[in-house]
């Protein structure tokens, strides 16, 4: 059946809502002084599964539906939400919201079903692609084969989660569109003991999917195996080095890298208000011509991917750097309005309740000539840095850290021993300067990236070839 | 020009009386109890059910206008039921009978799968909450946008005239939030109370030759006359803003490092993260059997007082409807307590500190040095006013964080400093601990004063 229909059965007919009564209320929402308006209707379903200590030890199931109701007039945002979906509740907010504006002639507005051909991932239910006991005999399965891998395996823990997700966005142009998104996870972490010595290993992934994708390519036990990997590594690790030194990034996981250091500072909302050390640099030089780097929605499969955004723009494939050069900017509809450009399908929100933004999907850099291990070979000392865990950017002094959790220190042009987890710190406008080598390594990360901004959190993926930074700060202990 | 005194002292405030707040909470503990009864008649052995309502209204200025208005209106409901030992939980934004139905339906169907766990339950019913005295919580702000948008300008404009050097502005925002919090269990608790926030916040640029910097300021309370006023949250922000520009890289060292107030409740916050029941039982914490050790040194105390009238952090009762009370958690720099709720206290044999949901108002007790007092004790070495990213590791205690601040020497602030990072072991770092400041942050759960340290490795150039 047509998402769209999907989406109203799911949304609209409980509420006994139709196309006119949602004309109804753009009709009260948008006037002449109204640029863009939309209505936002969200019906979420997650569940999640968690094993420790051996034992199924908690499930939780989650409902949670509501609609956000916004009208821009030039910079100006007015925005009200609620978890009831019914009528007179969505005219009040429609009245609040239209407030915001203060004079203008009210306009009508025709719906027109918006029928996207491009899709990115299939509507599936992902707490439905698995009995409940399926679902714990894999927890159970993975804990079991995980406490063999090693005997200095303290505990473990596995967890497993769902979310399918129906959303419905009108705007003022007359556009409707809908969009059903399944997002599953799944993380395995273990502790490990050794003679004293206690550490920790985590290592997860998933996608826009449902949960058979964690039997195919035995990916569940995979993330056992690297988790307790990752853990032993660190059992052996001693004092990082502290100071400016090149350093060798890992392909996929590390490019949250490119996040941090430019994602942010290309989103589009802080190059309208210049804010960021990026604003009114498009056409500069911001990286070594080895760098192109993309956000890219329409990845199949991927957790950052999306097939409409939370505008109702169709995502793309939006170059950002194109050998070393900024191209442009990721826009949401109101920023790219103020801005003179095309929206980009970045336009991205956690939910009815909060505001459209301008977001990252996928943002990754295309490979480059190297072999990974000519990299490695090219450096005399310096860092290899294969894991990270988060990071943060200053998007307007352009600072920006990333914290390694698996490393090893490269000494005469080969990987020695391993080094306790340590943070990066740099400045995100030159730090791709300063790239001078790229890998034919291109990896995406197996999809567990969530990023924060103003309190909001949305799933984003990221990806990268190995890569050579000629000088970065390594923030060890090693002075 | 006529200056309003108290902006927030508003005219009309209606008191709150306390059987108009029973009248609102009501209706609340009726569907909670309907949460339990369901619950109980579907089969589960016990339950606990909690439900949240609550109201807001924020709005943004930038440039001197209005940028944004929100109007906030949140509801959920969230159930946990047991079968025996099984436990499963479910929760919903919507309040409906029906859908009162099918939540305690989704947790009992997932109770169906989970494992016996002889540790699970519901608190020991001798230490639920009895008493409930008036904590000064609800202090409702019944202003309007306008004025809101007023304030935020206000506030805004404090910080944008406050220096030529200050070029930009991420805006002003006045925050307002009511609401009432129910909670009930199958052993007869059942208690609901309204509480409120107010905030203001204002974030400014400022920019000299090529150095852009960016800092801010909020205010944060229960009563909104406690809120800093606008004028003086935009000049913080706009001060902040402006030491920060021209900031250099240090050399990579060793050095003392004070903590300003604001970033080092996140030390305590680690402090907390390794002495709870979670990370105790599960093994991953870094001060693992350290009850009655010393964790600091000797002059170091560190309390719990959950029911200051009118604080952020206060609460009759946790997350399970346990008591909370007064509590010594490092006495003289000794471990004195854990942080456990009923779970984690049954997995170490223990009995519940009364911390399902975290600490409240933790305080750490400050010397008599205000914060110059601080710095002439640094003397010379690192102030940290930000801290980046999450590299701390709560299994080693392994620590290192990207940081922005000021070199001082002989006690003075010398220039701003950035792009380097910290590092230690959080179990060195806290013996480490010299002085803690009288300068006390009190917009959070964690009150401290700045916090001197003897000696990290910072990396830069």
């Amino acid at each position: 059946m047509e998402l769209l229909t999907l989406a109203k059965q799911a949304i609209l007919t409980p509420a006994n809502l139709h196309d006119h009564h949602i004309e109804q209320i753009m009709a009260r929402l948008i006037c002449s002084a109204v640029d863009v308006a939309d209505i936002y209707f969200q019906s979420s379903h997650s569940e999640s599964w968690l094993l420790e200590g051996g034992i199924i030890k908690d499930g939780s199931h989650s409902i949670e539906q509501g609609v956000g109701v916004r009208a821009v007039a030039g910079d100006k945002t007015g925005f009200a939400y609620s978890d009831r979906i019914e009528l007179p509740v969505l005219l009040a907010a429609a009245d609040n919201v239209r407030a915001i504006v203060r004079q203008g002639q009210n306009t009508a507005v025709n719906l027109r079903q918006n029928s996207n051909n491009q899709r990115y991932y299939a509507p599936l239910n992902p707490l439905q692609s698995l009995a409940d006991q399926q679902k714990v005999d894999l927890l159970n399965y993975v804990d079991t084969e995980t406490r063999k891998l090693d005997s200095r395996i303290e505990e473990v823990i596995v967890s497993l989660s769902g979310v399918y997700e129906q959303i419905l966005v009108a705007d003022h142009a007359g556009m409707l569109a809908a969009d059903i998104r399944p997002l599953v996870r799944m993380n395995v972490s273990v502790i490990v003991v050794d003679k004293g010595r206690r550490e920790q290993g985590s290592m997860g992934g998933g996608g826009r999917t449902d949960y058979s994708y964690f039997f195919e390519q035995d990916r569940a036990l995979g993330y056992a195996k690297e988790a307790v990997r990752q853990a032993l590594v660190n059992l052996e690790s001693s004092e990082a080095p502290a100071g400016n030194m090149t350093v060798v990034l890992g392909p996929g996981w590390p490019g949250i890298l490119l996040h941090e250091a430019i994602g942010h500072g290309l989103e589009g909302d802080f190059n309208r208000k210049g804010t960021s050390a990026f604003s009114g640099r498009v056409g500069e030089r911001v990286a070594s011509n080895l760098c192109t780097v993309v956000d890219d929605g329409t990845l199949a499969g991927c957790r950052g991917s999306l097939s409409i955004d939370d505008e109702g723009t169709a995502t793309e494939n939006t170059v950002l750097i194109e050998n070393g050069i900024l191209k442009g900017y990721m826009q949401d509809k109101l920023n790219a309005r103020l801005m003179g450009v095309k929206p980009t399908g970045n336009g991205r929100r956690e939910s009815y309740a909060c505001l459209p933004m301008p977001r990252m999907t996928n943002t990754y850099m295309l490979p480059g000539q190297h072999d990974p291990e000519e990299i490695i070979k090219s450096v005399k000392n310096g860092l290899y840095a294969k894991n990270f865990a988060g990071g943060q950017v200053d998007i307007t002094s352009g600072k920006f850290v990333f914290s390694a959790n698996e490393a090893y220190l490269i000494e005469d042009g080969k990987i020695t021993r391993p080094v306790k987890g340590a943070t990066l710190i740099g400045n995100g406008p030159d730090v791709l300067t300063k790239v001078s080598m790229v890998g034919n390594d291109l990896q995406l990360d197996s999809g567990v990236g969530t990023c924060g901004k103003d309190g909001q959190s949305v799933p984003v993926g990221v990806g990268q070839p190995s890569l050579k930074i000629d000088q970065i700060t390594v923030g060890g202990t090693g002075v | 020009m006529e200056r309003v005194f108290k902006p927030y002292k508003t005219t009309g405030n209606p008191v709150q009386n306390p059987e108009h707040i029973q009248q609102q909470i009501n209706p609340l503990k009726d569907i909670v109890q309907r949460l339990l009864d369901e619950a109980k008649k579907q089969g589960a052995t016990a339950a606990e059910a909690g439900l949240s309502q609550e109201n807001g209204l924020s709005v943004t200025a930038r440039l001197g206008e209005v940028e944004t208005i929100e109007h906030h209106c949140d509801q959920g409901l969230g159930v946990t039921v047991y079968f025996g030992q099984r436990k499963g939980s479910a929760s919903t934004t919507d309040l409906s009978l029906e859908s009162i139905k099918e939540t305690v339906n989704a947790a009992c169907s997932i109770a169906r799968y989970t494992s016996e766990d002889s540790f699970s339950g519901l608190p020991d019913p001798a230490l639920l909450a009895t008493e409930f005295p008036d904590l000064d919580l609800n202090h409702p702000w019944p202003i309007h946008a306008d004025a809101a948008i007023s304030l935020a300008v206000d506030c805004e404009n404090a910080a944008r005239n406050y220096h030529p050097e200050i070029t930009n502005s991420e805006g002003a925002t006045v925050n307002t939030h009511q609401g009432i919090r129910v909670l009930g269990n199958s052993l007869g608790f059942l208690q609901g109370y309204p509480s409120t926030r107010h905030s203001l916040s204002c974030s400014v640029l400022a920019q000299r030759g090529d150095s852009m910097q960016r800092d801010y300021w909020f205010s944060v309370a229960r009563n909104p006359v406690d809120l800093e006023l606008p004028q003086a949250v935009g000049i913080k922000a706009a001060e902040r803003t402006l030491r920060r520009l021209a900031a250099r890289r240090l050399p990579t060292q060793q050095c003392a490092v004070l903590f300003a107030a604001e970033v080092a409740s996140s030390l305590l916050g680690s402090f907390i993260g390794a002495i709870s029941g979670g990370a105790l039982y599960r093994k991953s914490s870094f001060l693992l059997d350290a009850l009655d050790t010393p964790i600091f040194p000797g002059f170091v105390q560190i309390t719990e007082q959950p029911h200051l009238p009118c604080a952020l952090g206060s609460a009759n009762y946790d997350s399970e409807g346990v008591a909370t009370q007064d509590r010594v958690l490092v006495e003289d720099g000794v471990l004195r307590s854990y942080v456990l709720s009923s779970y984690s206290a049954r997995k170490l044999g223990l009995q519940t500190t009364g911390n399902a949901g975290g600490v409240r108002n933790l305080t750490i007790t400050p010397s008599e040095l205000d914060f110059n007092g601080m710095l002439n004790s640094l003397h010379t070495g690192l102030l940290v006013t930000e801290l980046m990213g999450q590299g701390v590791n709560n299994v080693t205690g392994d620590y290192s964080r990207g940081a922005a601040g000021f070199w001082v020497e002989n006690g003075v602030m010398l220039y701003p400093v950035e792009e380097i990072t910290i590092a230690g072991n959080l179990k060195d770092m806290f013996k480490q601990l010299l002085a803690v400041g009288n300068d006390v942050d009190y917009r959070g759960n964690i009150r401290t004063g700045s916090l001197l340290l003897e000696r990290m490795s910072l990396a830069g150039e």
